[in-house]
């Protein structure tokens, strides 16, 4: 049986492993115990800011340590991060300074407390920003790993984690890890799917169910969504013919999104998405979400056959 | 380092007046750009950068330094006039205000403009960037501090207040607002906009040392700031009243000039009305 861990838990243990870096602070919006920020929090309080319920604030004070040298990292629920959006925009992208955001609890994963807290859009909005980096990871290796390499950033990132505990895929794979790069979970010559955040596993799922189809399909966990890995798209498109995309994320301006304006203009083939389809979610469990969205193991299988007889043989 | 003399006080008067001739050649010249509020204040940028702020024009990223940030972003005639009179940039650069490539971008940029602290032009947000670099100051052990300028219909922007409570909550008495309280916003007067009842009584209110001075009064400015410099263990808050367009007759409490430009006869009368004159005009 695998390790079960939680993105968040991950962020939470990466603020510890940077912790040594005295430029390293935290910012929080009264949901520290939710992010897991907490943790630094309680060994390092000195560092750590409460910025009470009040985003907008949070994400500006960050902005003034980075511009003062520190290495700010500010998490809050994907979804209020959201509400300082303006702030990000112009207090934080414009002038390109090293603020870390975290937005927990992203996806319609997060489950019973329903389409409010549900954020299906923050991957969208902060890939349009210029200078910003996106990340979604599936396990709390790489997002650990991912919050380390954060200092080795110019400018400014957003990483949303979630909620609820997955299946650890990336065990001993630190070397693998790096922000910008893919990493193939495994090798695909029918179709290749790329996924992110909580949908890798479910990824894994169907490619180990589509060989008992016959069917060879390839996974690629794309945890960062913004520089979109190309090289690897191309790589997998060439090898491949065709591309399912999977997030707890709308299909529009996504992962999917960015891998559908990157094929249009490089390698046009067909590219199917599984996301949520222009709606809001609700309450439910992760699992019975996953299924109402159209987001599970059974629709991404579905995904790849339909992928795959779009091909021009 | 605090004037004092009458000699000091006429300095930093002069040095406003040439200032004032900026801001209005800088907006005529861009044919756009906010007069009104950039008269309005510069008394309190002049006295700031010429008697208190520890700057260097030579080292503008010295970590040492004290931050002044002006929230009110759009009002950066005011704030390009000083830094050229105080040698962050050229007085020739001050024709670029506005202009393709230009050092002075119409709202103030600190990407772009050697001087610069933030990059504000949206209302609301420098005062919760100033808590940012007053946290800095303090893990670093540093007495630098920081100063904020926002105006008075700025204070209608939510992130104002959230920033306000912030700020008492963690004590930072190295933390100061000037608030330009001009009286007038883009469209109206602040009464007809959206009144603020008492001012001094909502800063008190959120845990504010609070101070009010004429925004004119070169001595009084001076004493507000040393007041402020004696506030230790919580932000300190100068309600500044001035008068938006101050200087020049037809721009004095006119809410036109909030974000238009004077055309050529009025920026001669203007220069006129400051003792000086356009050469050619």
């Amino acid at each position: 049986m695998s390790r079960m861990a939680a993105t968040r838990d991950g962020y939470g243990q990466g603020l510890l492993n940077i912790s040594d870096d005295e430029r390293v602070v935290v910012l929080e919006a009264d949901l520290g115990k939710s992010t897991k920020s907490l943790h630094f929090r309680k060994q390092f309080p000195e560092r750590t800011v409460s910025c009470g319920i009040g985003e907008q604030n949070m994400m500006l004070v960050a902005a003034g340590l980075a511009a003062s040298g520190y290495k700010p990292f500010a998490s809050t629920f994907a979804i209020f991060t959201e509400r300082a959006f303006e702030q990000i925009r112009n207090g934080v992208a414009r002038p390109n300074l090293p603020v870390h955001i975290c937005g927990s609890h992203g996806g319609t994963h997060t489950g019973t407390d329903g389409g409010s807290a549900q954020s299906i859009e923050d991957l969208a909005i902060y890939r349009t920003l210029p200078n910003m980096t996106v990340m979604h990871p599936c396990d709390d290796v790489s997002a650990a790993e991912l919050t380390r390499q954060c200092l080795d950033l110019a400018g400014p990132s957003y990483m949303r984690t979630a909620r609820n505990k997955t299946r650890v895929l990336h065990e001993n794979r630190i070397d693998d890890i790096k922000i910008g790069k893919g990493i193939v979970l495994r090798d695909g010559s029918d179709v290749c799917i790329i996924a992110c955040g909580v949908l890798v596993d479910k990824a894994l799922e169907a490619a180990e169910k589509l060989a008992g189809d016959g069917i060879d399909a390839g996974v690629v966990d794309m945890h960062t969504l913004k520089p979109l890995d190309g090289d690897l798209i191309n790589r997998m498109a060439a090898s491949t013919g065709c591309i399912v995309s999977a997030e707890d994320h709308s299909i529009i301006g996504g992962l999917g999104g960015a891998i559908a304006e990157h094929l249009s203009s490089n390698h046009p083939i067909p590219l199917e998405r599984v996301g949520v389809n222009d709606r809001f979610g609700e309450s439910g469990q992760a699992e019975e979400m996953l299924d109402l969205l159209g987001l599970n193991t059974g629709d991404i299988i579905e995904a790849a056959h339909r992928a795959i007889s779009r091909k021009s043989n | 380092m605090m004037a004092t003399t009458s000699a000091d006080i006429a300095n930093l008067e002069a040095i406003a007046t040439r200032c004032r001739a900026h801001i209005l050649r800088m907006t005529h010249r861009a044919a756009a750009g906010h007069p009104g509020g950039s008269l309005s204040e510069i008394d309190i940028l002049v006295a700031l950068y010429f008697s208190r702020l520890n700057v260097d024009p030579d080292k503008p990223k010295l970590e040492e330094r004290d931050r002044f940030i002006l929230s009110k972003g759009h009002a950066s005639p005011g704030m390009y006039a000083v830094l050229a009179e105080k040698g962050f940039i050229t007085e020739e650069d001050l024709s670029s205000y506005r202009v393709l490539g230009g050092v002075c971008q119409g709202h103030v940029d600190m990407k772009w403009t050697p001087g610069i602290d933030f990059s504000a032009g949206s209302l609301g947000m420098g005062l919760s960037f100033g808590m940012g670099t007053a946290i800095a100051a303090r893990l670093d052990g540093s007495e630098r501090s920081t100063w904020v300028m926002i105006g008075d219909g700025e204070m209608q922007e939510g992130s104002i207040w959230e920033a306000a409570m912030a700020a008492a909550h963690h004590e930072l008495g190295n933390l100061t607002v000037f608030v330009d309280k001009n009286n007038i916003q883009n469209d109206d007067f602040v009464e007809v906009q959206m009144r603020m009842f008492d001012i001094p009584a909502k800063w008190a209110g959120f845990g504010w040392a609070v101070r009010e001075c004429d925004g004119h009064d070169m001595q009084q400015i001076l004493d507000a700031i040393a007041w402020a410099d004696s506030i230790t263990d919580r932000p300190a808050v100068i309600i500044a009243n001035t008068i938006k367009g101050k200087g020049i007759s037809y721009m004095e409490n006119n809410p036109a000039f909030h974000g238009a430009a004077p055309n050529d006869e009025q920026l001669g009368i203007g220069l006129a009305e400051l003792g000086l004159f356009e050469v050619g005009a």
